[in-house]
């Protein structure tokens, strides 16, 4: 806008200029006293939005809580356990979603044990697609090195794409921050939520694997991988935090894999002779049960492993797995 | 098609394609990942990348002979390469264009006369190649330091796709991270808004490889000149003049960057691209004085030892300058590297970082690990970075050579440095806290880190029995956190007795697991501690390779109390920590 020096200002002008610099004021005014913060910022009071991940669990059944196959062969091993609990079908319905998540941690090839088996991670994908009818498989971890090296190193990527499944790596905006009800670390903390927010079922697979600081990692300890921000902290109280994943996580099934399982220097292996067979696999709908009887194939007691009396105490499961009557089983 | 349309046509592609070699950098293996891209093609069509490492290392590594074709075509045509492929000039050309385009035409013709200031460019590459030459002095390449190419990729690579890449993460799942990544872009975008001043700013005055281009396009067969001696000196031919090389009249052969605007805008078609001289005569010669370039000479031979007064080559050598597995002894590496960055956008952890001059002036943009930054220090199951580096500065190193098996089981793995514990910040050794996640993480095997169990008494934790059974003991003092003993990492040992495991405690009562064969139970009366399991790491530095990953995880996120250095690293003999056993 531009006013024409050479001529006087007339009335009209006037009165539009003088217009504007009102409506001006007006606008000024009227922001600062929508935006007026007599107060300024408090203490920090976290985050607002708080989730909580859904109960992926079905109902019992008497006898069908646990199962122990015995086989050097993954993908019969987990046919026949699974079939031993009532089959896919008794977990997955048609047109359900289910994310697998399998153990991804490191970048570190199949061979070395250190990750779920690639193999395994395909066949229960395969298994919730052909008899359970599901509409879509998603395969996610947030793993403790680089995420994509660690999909494409351990072969799970590569498998549960070619079985149709949807790999969903760790990104920022796919954490939200959770509290546990009843538990004492997991506050206000971020955890990778959104892959799970929309889904119906939730598998987990997780090796046995020998663990320094908590004496065995398996399918409780498979969880630490649905933890975000820096959660090396929780290593000073391990137990804990692996009880209260194992209370804030609520499986459909988890599948613990024994076929090979790190005896020493764990959780990351790096050399075969870290690894013994033991061509044991379980499924069971109870982890708590499931880490009881995998400690023994590590040579440990429950009593070795403090965070099962903790989350047995928690309510997420039994120690003693005998109660449960297991279905054993052995396919060569 | 006219020629500046094809002019046009081929910047638009090299430019596409430079960027699509941004893109593709990214292992991985779709068709848009690294595969076999020749990513490195623009450095390696640069004939001073090729010069440069000539006069370092007296050698011209693999693709580098890519050079000799610019070389060659330059020698036949004159500077094709700045007006047809440079990425950077085409950007300079367009920005350029952009900023006279509401300009006068008397305004254009005045923006694009010749400067003498046009000489400094010149005096730049003499400067660099000269600090390259000297053997018997001191050699290190810093062409890249305003080398188009190396200056553009490491521009795009480490400054503008992370950026862009934030909105969709299609180069990498997580983002990009770049430490100083301010100062690549602070030059980038002063190089490129200087066009608004005068166009192709970076060009005219600056650019060593224009420079370059200018002196080998001397005796150029076909050149820029007027046909006949009849013009009118409308000066039409200068405005959209490119090179700043004074068509109108003694054309300067080294400024003109075969740009042909000036023959598409003659109005009398006297302009053309021919074998004869111009018609008014021509220069052919950089317009740089004897004492110009003799400074220039001077300079940059004692500017070597200059940079190097901080003795960072020996004594003074900077241990935090740990570099990716593969590079070469320092000086060698020094004499090779060209800061063009493919090493830090390839990795794949993100851990490969520009450096800074705390290591001196040379280390500037020079590729570090800093295992705080990317997904989880030097991956070891990776070597890719040794495999895209153009100019060997650090080695393409095979699996094998990097772990120390197969044939290399003799040699032992590269080390990059060596990790150390700070007993001062380290949770189990300087508080009392169970941790060790270092040890959990270090990707060995066996592990470099191993612990050391201990029991210490807590703080007020030497309390006095009121009564005992088997499962509990209840103490005089009510003074017990409650549940604060009950992580599975504390003991009771009364004297003489072994230590208990405690379940749990409330202010006064402590209940024990029931597992053990515990021997004795205390007496009334006696005294108890309460003590906390510990495990604390310890480093074995024959086996530590420096990875990094102990670091990145270290729980202790400010200063790490786990942090390596490069102490031990295979590359400089000098910097070894252990005596051969």
């Amino acid at each position: 806008m531009s006013e024409d020096n050479e001529k006087k200002l007339d009335r009209r002008k006037f009165i539009a200029r003088a217009g504007k610099a009102a409506i001006s004021l007006a606008a000024a005014g009227t922001v600062a006293y929508l935006v007026y913060d007599s107060k300024g910022p408090g203490p920090s009071t976290g985050v607002e939005e708080i989730v909580t991940l859904p109960d992926f669990t079905v109902s019992p059944q008497a006898g069908q809580t646990i199962s122990i196959v015995k086989g050097p062969d993954r993908v019969k091993t987990v046919d026949k356990a699974i079939g031993l609990l009532g089959g896919i079908e008794r977990f997955v319905k048609p047109g359900e979603t289910v994310a697998i998540k399998p153990n991804v941690a490191f970048a570190s090839p199949p061979m070395l044990g250190a990750t779920a088996n690639p193999e395994l991670v395909a066949e229960v994908v395969r298994l919730c697609y052909s008899r359970g009818g599901a509409k879509k498989v998603y395969v996610t971890d947030n793993p403790i090195n680089d995420p994509a090296s660690c999909f494409r190193l351990s072969g799970i990527g590569k498998a549960a794409s070619e079985a149709n499944a949807e790999v969903v790596m760790p990104k920022d905006n796919l954490f939200k921050h959770t509290t546990l009800s009843g538990g004492r670390l997991i506050k206000d903390w971020p955890i990778f939520y959104e892959p799970f927010k929309n889904i119906d079922k939730l598998i987990g697979i997780a090796p046995v694997k020998d663990h320094h600081r908590s004496g065995a990692s398996m399918s409780m300890k498979n969880w630490y991988g649905l933890l975000g921000g820096r959660r090396n902290i929780f290593h000073q109280d391990i137990n804990t935090i692996i009880a209260e994943l194992a209370m804030m996580v609520r499986p459909t099934l988890v599948i613990l894999d024994g076929t090979t399982v790190m005896m020493t220097n764990g959780p990351t292996g790096g050399s075969a002779s870290d690894l013994k067979r033991a061509n044991t696999l379980i499924a069971s709908c109870d982890m708590v049960a499931a880490d009881s009887y995998g400690c023994s194939l590590l040579g440990l007691a429950v009593a070795d492993l403090p965070y099962l009396a903790k989350a047995e105490k928690a309510g997420a499961g039994t120690t003693n797995y005998e109660t449960l009557k297991p279905k054993f089983a052995t396919v060569s | 098609m006219k020629i500046v349309q094809t002019r046009r046509t081929s910047q638009i592609f090299f430019f596409t394609l430079f960027v699509w070699f941004c893109i593709v950098s990214t292992v991985g293996e779709k068709f848009w990942q690294i595969r076999g891209w020749p990513i490195n093609w623009f450095l390696q069509l640069d004939p001073l990348v090729a010069i440069g490492t000539i006069l370092t290392t007296k050698t011209l590594y693999r693709a580098l002979l890519w050079a000799l074709v610019t070389v060659c075509l330059t020698i036949i045509l004159g500077r094709f390469f700045c007006s047809w492929v440079c990425p950077f000039g085409s950007l300079h050309h367009f920005v350029g264009y952009l900023g006279s385009r509401e300009k006068t035409t008397a305004q254009k013709i005045q923006l694009n006369k010749y400067r003498k200031a046009q000489c400094i460019k010149y005096i730049i590459l003499v400067f660099f190649l000269a600090m390259a030459a000297f053997p018997s002095i001191a050699v290190t390449l810093q062409t890249g330091l305003l080398d188009p190419i190396p200056l553009i990729t490491r521009s795009f690579n480490l400054v503008l796709l992370p950026i862009v890449d934030r909105t969709v993460n299609v180069a990498s799942a997580m983002g990009r991270f770049y430490e100083r990544a301010w100062l690549i872009l602070a030059i980038f975008f002063t190089a490129v808004f200087l066009n608004l001043l005068i166009p192709r700013f970076y060009c005219r005055f600056i650019c060593p490889l224009g420079a370059l281009f200018g002196i080998l396009g001397r005796f150029a067969i076909w050149r820029i000149g007027k046909n006949k001696s009849e013009c009118i000196n409308c000066k039409l031919c200068e405005k959209y003049c490119e090179g700043g090389c004074e068509p109108s009249g003694n054309i300067r052969i080294s400024e003109c960057v075969l740009c042909f605007n000036c023959r598409d805008d003659c109005k009398d078609e006297i302009i053309s691209y021919q074998t004869q001289i111009s018609s008014p005569g021509e220069i052919t010669d950089p317009d740089i004085s004897r004492r110009a370039f003799v400074l220039s000479l001077a300079s940059g031979i004692l500017a070597v030892p200059a940079v190097r007064l901080g003795n960072k080559l020996g004594a003074n050598w900077y241990h935090k300058a740990i570099r990716p597995p593969g590079a070469l002894a320092e000086e060698e590496f020094l004499s090779r590297c060209l800061k063009c960055g493919q090493c830090m956008r390839v990795c794949p952890t993100n851990v490969i970082q520009p450096g800074g001059i705390d290591g001196g002036l040379e280390n500037l943009w020079t590729p570090v690990l800093n295992n705080r930054i990317g997904s989880s220090g030097c991956q070891l199951n990776c070597t890719a970075c040794g495999q895209v580096c153009p100019t060997s500065a650090i080695r393409p190193i095979t699996l094998s050579e990097k772990l120390g098996t197969g044939e290399f089981a003799e040699v032992g793995p590269i080390r990059l440095g060596t990790a150390f514990v700070d007993r001062n910040r380290c949770l189990p050794w300087a508080m009392d806290k169970p941790c060790i996640v270092c040890q959990e993480n270090c990707p060995l095997s066996p592990k470099a880190i191993y612990t050391e169990e201990i029991f210490n008494t807590v703080r007020e934790g030497t309390l006095t029995v009121k009564k005992a059974t088997e499962k509990k003991i209840e103490t005089v003092e009510e003074t017990l956190v409650l549940g604060r003993f009950s992580t599975g990492d504390y003991y009771c040992t009364s004297e003489g007795g072994e230590g208990l495991k405690i379940a749990a405690n409330t202010k006064n009562l402590i209940e024990l697991t029931p597992d053990k064969k515990n021997g004795k139970i205390p007496a009334e009366g006696s005294i108890i501690e309460v003590k906390v399991r510990l495990q604390r790491p310890l480093i074995d530095i024959e086996k530590c390779i420096g990875c990094g990953v102990c670091e990145h995880e270290c729980p202790v996120s400010g200063k790490k109390a786990i942090r390596v250095s490069a102490e031990g690293e295979t590359r400089n003999a000098d910097s070894r920590l252990l005596l051969k056993s």
